[in-house]
């Protein structure tokens, strides 16, 4: 999803200030362009490897989410200790038909979200994750 | 439980109540109005009018406020009913109450009333309120309220309590003076004098500038001294109790069993004095951002506002049982990363509780009883990647400790990891969070 989001906004910013650019000198207006492109290129390259490197897994008594390319997060969230669950689709993810899976806990530090998911695969997720959470609640 | 049959009657909240509940802002408009008298010379009847009516408004708001508030306590919940036009009519179940806290006001003290504060665990509109009570009615329904959360009658009477320990008032006025409000303080005013008579053209400047500065410094000051004066903790059964306050007194009721997590730091200029301080977290915290500071609103309260280790260790065994956790240190080459706060830097974990020690100027040192543990988490940048360290962070549902076993080894923490999901899943199992009928833990040594 956020692959997604980059390349729409690197398009963007190449077209704006490419053709702000243009309206001046040709020459240093096609530099910028093709300095805009690789950054673009660039961040596509670091998004692609975040991307790759979110994962999740469904432990019997655990979800575990691992993220993070620069910053190595692990997050191991017991079902019990779930308070709810969101599913969220913002616009550009309802574009490419994806949404994220969150899971809340009473701390408001744990983090274990999913983002970019199937709708029906988020939808499994989340009612498995709900049904987990039933079978082993714990209270505060 | 509650003998079955019809519901208790309804009661009403103390017939005094919208006078203390509206004294501070009467005190202000009556404040203006003198003020306003004095600058218009020529009487002024109109404006006088005007805070009269003003005055008289609030007050019969207040009273029709008081005619539609009602509360009674049903077997299993509280239910406070208020609002004229907007009815609000809010159950507070009894089991899940994470403390009750007995609010009074200066005024109130005078007048012998009140205010119950009831926490519950979870986000917005979870508090109720009733404000006020008789000194009595109050005391008597925190018994009935905390009796009946232990899974006992309500009518039982309230059981005794016994002094743990109270804080001297020359240690808090010294320990206020030497935290870090009161050096900031002592800082600015001596480089205030010092400016202003090496320079006295700016005094005006220098003056102008650090007023206000010393000013939020003063009453930060202020506002903790007069919160955390005459602090006194003692033991019941049900709890802990804790009462401080020089002009408004708080007196909380921490049931046994509700504590997140428990913080002790020490700061720098406290070392001399082997003094520490004693925080612990209480779940229910949203309500909080909303800013209601005043008297005992923070999640996280002092359980020792200033005390020597041996107090520290009285009040940590009364909260957390056995807490003697051996700890270990990361590996030497974490000094690379925290230069400065490795020196303290230590953690460790046991079947019951995990501990952390962090911080240099001011060591920290973190409690979090296992079943309490929401997630476990492990972090590792950039820079922790090169030294083959990271971090695990232990997630509660309080707002304010952060337990972090700092700088672990790398494989260490994964197997940190691994084997703290594990514990913290039996101990969920062998100390389940709720336990309605036991009111109190073991013993602790003494």
């Amino acid at each position: 999803m956020r692959v997604w989001e980059a390349l729409g906004t690197g398009v963007i910013l190449a077209l704006l200030i490419g053709g702000a650019v243009m309206t001046t000198s040709v020459g240093a207006g096609l530099a910028v362009l093709v300095g805009i492109l690789l950054v673009s290129v660039a961040s596509l390259w670091f998004l692609h490897r975040r991307f790759r490197a979110w994962r999740y897994l469904e432990r019997a008594e655990d979800l575990v989410v691992v993220r993070g390319v620069m910053l190595r997060r692990l997050s191991v969230v017991p079902y019990g200790r779930m308070q709810y669950v969101d599913v969220t689709a913002g616009p550009v993810e309802r574009l490419f038909g994806l949404a994220t899976v969150k899971l809340h806990t009473a701390a408001a530090a744990s983090d274990a979200r999913v983002p970019g998911l199937e709708p029906a695969e988020a939808a499994r997720l989340r009612d498995q994750l709900a049904r987990l959470g039933e079978a082993k609640a714990a209270g505060l | 439980m509650a003998p079955a049959g019809a519901p208790p009657a309804w009661c009403r909240l103390h017939p005094l109540s919208p006078l203390i509940r509206s004294s501070r802002t009467l005190a202000a408009i009556a404040v203006l109005a003198v003020v306003d008298a004095a600058q218009a010379r020529h009487g002024n009847r109109m404006s006088l009018v005007v805070y009269g009516a003003v005055i008289l408004f609030g007050l019969v708001a207040g009273v029709i406020a008081w005619l539609v508030t009602r509360w009674r306590l049903e077997p299993d919940a509280l239910r406070i009913e208020t609002g004229l036009f907007r009815r609000d009519s809010r159950r507070l179940p009894i089991d899940r109450i994470q403390a009750v806290d007995l609010v009074q006001p200066f005024l109130g003290r005078i007048l012998g009333l009140a205010e119950l504060r009831i926490r519950l665990a979870g986000a917005d509109g979870s508090r109720g309120r009733l404000s006020y009570l008789s000194e009595t009615d109050a005391h008597q329904l925190r018994a009935r309220l905390l009796a009946a959360h232990h899974g006992l009658d309500p009518a039982t009477p309230p059981p005794p309590e016994r002094l743990l320990l109270s804080v001297p008032s020359g240690r808090l006025l010294m320990s206020v003076a030497t935290s870090f409000l009161g050096s900031a303080a002592g800082v600015l005013a001596v480089v205030a004098v010092i400016l202003s008579i090496t320079v006295p053209s700016a005094l005006a400047v220098v003056f102008g500038s650090s007023f206000s500065l010393l000013f939020a410094l003063g009453s930060g000051i202020w506002r903790r001294v007069t919160s955390e004066y005459r602090f006194t903790a003692a033991a019941a059964p049900d709890g802990l109790r804790l009462r401080a306050g020089l002009f408004q007194t708080v007196a909380e009721t921490i049931p046994a069993g509700r504590i997140q997590a428990v913080r002790m730091v020490e700061p720098l200029l406290w070392r001399p004095f082997g003094w520490c301080r004693v925080v612990v977290d209480v779940a229910g915290g949203a309500a909080n951002r909303r800013g209601r500071t005043g008297g005992g609103g923070q999640v996280s309260r002092a359980l020792l506002p200033v005390g020597l280790a041996a107090d520290a260790e009285l009040v940590l065994d009364r909260v957390l049982g056995d807490h003697r956790v051996p700890v270990t240190r990361p590996p030497r080459r974490a000094r690379l990363k925290a230069p400065l706060g490795y020196h303290f830097l230590a953690a460790g974990y046991d079947r019951r509780h995990a501990v952390t020690v962090n911080g240099r100027l001011q060591r920290t040192t973190c409690w979090v009883p296992l079943e309490k543990v929401q997630s476990v988490r492990r972090l590792q940048g950039p820079v922790q990647r090169r030294l083959r360290v990271s971090s695990v962070h232990l997630d509660t549902a309080g707002r304010s400790v952060r337990a972090v076993l700092r700088d672990r080894d790398q494989n260490e923490a994964d197997a940190e990891v691994e084997e703290l999901t594990e514990l913290c899943r039996t101990a969920r199992a062998v100390h389940p969070p709720r336990p309605a009928t036991v009111p109190v833990r073991a013993p602790s040594v003494q």
